[in-house]
């Protein structure tokens, strides 16, 4: 091993190397505890600045559906209907989600329960995410060490412990299926890459079961089922075929295949849907490959075989292709769906389908938000890429088609930055260990440094390059390596390390920052603060939901925008019309046509649809700019899409094509149900005392439209600042009035025609026939 | 009329090469392989001769005729001698692991069936 080679140096030599070597795996364990720790802790900030409470919107179903299932058991949860939602259609929940995370959750809280420590489901709920992260943190340690080493495994594990594009989305109480997600994508990864390495029966089916876990947990498995069959498509193209490939693809599609249509929702979409046919069409390639292949081998005497064989497998993935496209056109296969679509044409969403596109989530990734998200781990990341394109191999090539299609999807929406972020983490983790393997060298005299070179080898699992430097060793055991270590002189080494330890302090501290400010509200509840810098805790929302819950019929109807489904069926245990799920457009359509049309327009279609309460959103007082009034907008949109007729978005414009609801406002704004649900009374209140009254704070502008009655709904509870406000729909009255008559007919018009039509001894509603006029239609 | 005597002429030789050049072992499982895609082919013939009613069956079937297959193949692969390189396995951990892959796919196309 050693230059010096007598016994007692070998004694010393082998067990400082047996020391040497647990003492590494000694350091290697507390890093990855303290990894796991610290991603815990820095989650953890909007439980003790608030409570441990369910945040936002769409984990409040999660966390109802999780309660049912813990009082219910397994199996009806599977078979729950769902009638508190999206009245009347109600809601088969079974077949509409993904039962991964609450599985989870209810194999946590059913293991406790069985060792008789009594944790309420909400806390497991509200804890999943951070102990997943650690758990992440680990899985991406373990895929990095299969990709280049066990130094770059311990940076890619800290990394993506606190970075903040994954922290967003799994911080303590944001209790959605991201949260455990992630880590059953980069496990599966992780044993992609072991299957490929080895070849092994086994780690291919622990592949598909690791993704039989993700096709529970997320819709996001298509991005699995892609990028797999694309890493083994380039494999082939790149000549990097082996057998290994062959068993570990073939068992890993074959067994993911019939594991992932157990789950009720993905049901048959794997045999009828284009986002899955890559990977049939791979796989088929594959045999086709490997049959050739074999019959190579017998038949290497023929002449020409090369080119026959070559020729033979083009034509039969032509072939395959032309099948899989005339399925498709034939509709056996259903074409790319709208979400998935709207990836690749991203003005797609916007012609089309408006509903994918309001979604703040899916909005276009800013440059800034990159740096925002990932600080210096965006800047390494290219760096990353180009060391594994230098020394490539078969994982590397999987990690550099990750890196492309992640940094693509990222781009075209900002939700995607989550699945960009563990690769981000793995390439930074690799440059930043390739760096720090020259600079950071223990620099000593030549027979330690060829022990330490020597003791390096001998227990670490490395790949070839490190092969290389034991052959390097071997001979250059004599020679020093002059040049080298004149020219990286210690003092170098020791400026351009701490360089990279600053960089990465600042890093922590961004990322911290990021976390406490950025991503730890609860959405549930707000926080201001006063001119004395105490805080104001805004708990409107709960307020209003608990208000429901007690002082309304159990059977009560709540019309709302979709927004507050989840929420207002989590909390106040009332049936809603539309939420969250947003499957059926024409619901949501037509609860939005409600909401834009005039009173009477809208009594109609509520009571046409049985509503007993609306509710709105309304942040004028206060100056919250998460309000209904801000997302009317869409609600328009998404109404005009359905009723193009009735709604149409521009007249809710003033003259001059912008949105007001000052004076310059629309009138046919001034008269639709969420103006005047919002702004009821609003007039009386002076909300600042250098303004006039109604002044909405919001939008920064006294309101047009003060003063007005409602005559189909009355009020019925608004919160303590004004932010959430309930009306009840009034039933139709025994009899009707003259007057009620009167306003009922003419509900349409302003108030001028009102008076001008109202004179005494005039016939309402005459018709006025015009003899040979065309009616024209006004084109603005 | 050459080409194809040429092509009728490579078969033979391929099937003599294959009869003395494979070892007993290798032999039986491609047997195996072979009855496995029969049973393939048959149920296929089937779903498109009477109409696919409960395609759950079907696929379960289906599938767990193409996993026997590709499962099989797997082990095959791995005993072949000539292989020992690429994979670095013994034959009884190779044996092992189909036993495992056989038990999961078994219990999915169970649960699949309906």
């Amino acid at each position: 091993m050693t230059t010096v080679n007598d016994n007692s140096s070998e004694y010393i030599t082998n067990s400082s190397s047996s020391s040497s070597a647990g003492l590494k795996s000694l350091i290697t364990v507390i890093i990855l505890i303290c990894v796991c720790i610290s991603g815990f802790i820095s989650r953890l900030f909007s439980i003790i600045r608030f409570e441990s409470v369910i945040h936002e919107f769409d984990p409040w179903f999660n966390y109802r559906s999780t309660v049912y299932m813990t009082d219910n058991g397994f199996y009806n949860f599977l078979n729950w209907f769902d009638d508190l939602a999206w009245y009347p259609l109600g809601r088969i929940v079974g077949g509409t989600v993904f039962p991964g995370l609450m599985v989870t959750s209810g194999a946590i809280h059913w293991f406790f329960h069985m060792i008789n420590i009594p944790i309420h489901i909400r806390e497991i709920c509200v804890f999943l995410a951070p102990i997943f992260s650690g758990l992440t943190a680990l899985a991406t340690y373990l895929l990095t060490k299969e990709l280049w080493s066990k130094r770059a495994g311990l940076f890619a594990a800290a990394f993506i412990a606190i970075a903040p594009g994954y922290s967003s989305r799994s911080v303590a109480g944001s209790y959605d299926n991201e949260a455990i997600a992630i880590f059953a994508l980069i496990f599966t990864y992780y044993l992609w890459i072991r299957s490929i390495k080895t070849g092994s029966i086994f780690w291919s089916s622990c592949t598909a079961l690791s993704y039989f876990y993700m096709v529970s947990a997320w819709g996001g498995y298509v991005f699995i089922i892609n990028l797999i069959p694309v890493h083994v498509g380039f494999l082939l193209l790149l000549g990097r075929y082996s057998l290994r490939l062959y068993v570990s693809y073939s068992i890993f599609y074959i067994l993911g295949l019939i594991l992932s249509m157990q789950i009720p929702f993905v049901g048959f979409q794997p045999v009828r849907t284009s986002e899955h046919m890559i990977a049939a069409g791979i796989f088929i390639l594959l045999q086709a490959y490997t049959f050739f292949d074999y019959l190579y081998n017998k038949l290497r005497y023929v002449r020409n075989i090369e080119t026959i064989f070559f020729n033979l497998s083009v034509i039969i993935s032509i072939i395959v292709f032309a099948i899989v496209v005339l399925l498709t056109y034939t509709g056996y296969i259903a074409p790319w769906s709208g979400r998935f679509y709207s990836l690749w044409d991203t003005s797609y969403a916007a012609k089309h389908i408006p509903i994918i596109i309001s979604v703040s989530e899916h909005q276009p990734t800013t440059w800034t938000s990159f740096f925002f998200d990932l600080h210096l781990l965006i800047c390494l990341y290219p760096v990353g890429a180009w060391f594994c394109v230098k020394d490539l191999n078969d994982e590397r090539v999987f990690i550099l088609l990750y890196a492309v299609f992640a940094s693509y999807f990222a781009g075209v929406m900002i939700r995607l930055m989550l699945t960009l972020t563990p690769c981000v983490c793995i390439l930074a983790a690799i440059a930043l260990s390739k760096t720090l393997d020259y600079y950071a060298d223990a620099e000593s005299s030549e027979m330690v440094s060829n022990f330490d070179d020597s003791v390096s080898i001998c227990d670490e699992t490395e790949n070839d390059e490190n092969n290389q430097d034991l052959d390097n060793n071997a001979e250059n055991i004599d020679e020093t390596d002059d040049d080298d270590q004149n020219f990286l002189t210690s003092n170098i080494k020791i400026i351009v390390v701490t360089c990279i330890a600053m960089m990465l302090l600042l890093f922590i501290v961004h990322c911290t920052w990021i976390t406490a400010t950025a991503y730890s509200s609860p959405s549930i509840v707000l926080v201001s603060y006063n001119s004395d810098g105490t805080r104001a805790i805004v708990d409107d929302y709960r307020e209003a939901y608990y208000w429901l819950r007690q002082n309304t019929p159990e059977k009560a109807r709540i019309m709302s925008w979709w927004d507050y489904g989840y929420q207002i069926a989590g909390m106040s245990n009332r049936t809603v019309l539309v939420d969250n799920n947003t499957w059926n457009n024409s619901h949501i359509a037509l609860v939005g046509k409600a909401m834009a049309s005039n009173e009477t327009e809208a009594y109609k279609i509520m009571t046409m649809l049985d509503v007993d309460y609306i509710l709105v959103i309304f942040g004028g007082v206060i100056g919250f700019s998460g309000d209904d009034i801000n997302k009317f907008l869409w609600m328009v949109r998404i109404a005009e899409g359905e009723h193009p007729k009735d709604i149409k978005e521009k007249n809710y414009f003033n003259e001059n094509k912008e949105y007001r609801v000052d004076k310059s406002g629309s009138p046919i704004l001034f008269n639709c149900l969420m103006y005047k649900l919002c702004y009821y009374r609003f007039g009386e209140l002076y909300t600042d005392s250098a303004q006039p009254s109604g002044f909405d704070r919001t939008r920064s502008v006294e309101i047009g439209h003060k003063n007005f009655d409602l005559e189909h709904v009355e009020e019925a509870y608004t919160s303590a600042n004004w932010i959430v406000r309930i009306y009840r729909v009034k039933k139709l009255s025994n009899r009707f009035q003259a007057k009620d008559a009167l306003e009922k007919s003419t509900s349409s018009l302003s108030e001028e025609s009102f008076e001008k039509n109202h004179r005494k001894g005039v016939i309402l509603n005459k018709p006025h026939v015009k003899k040979g006029t065309k009616k024209s239609i006004h084109r603005t | 009329m050459t080409q194809v005597g040429q092509v009728v002429g490579i078969l033979r030789k391929l099937n003599e090469e294959y009869q003395s050049s494979t070892p007993k072992k290798l032999k039986l499982i491609d047997a195996y392989l072979v009855y496995v895609l029969l049973t393939g082919i048959v149920q296929f013939a089937y779903c498109l001769l009477v109409g696919t009613f409960p395609f759950n069956s079907f696929l379960s079937g289906f599938i767990s005729t193409v996993g026997c297959f590709v499962l099989a193949a797997s082990l095959r692969i791995q005993l072949n001698k000539a292989n020992q390189i690429t994979f670095n396995v013994s034959p009884e951990r190779a044996f092992a692991d189909f036993v495992f892959a056989h038990i999961i796919l078994h219990l999915v196309v169970v649960n699949f069936i309906g």
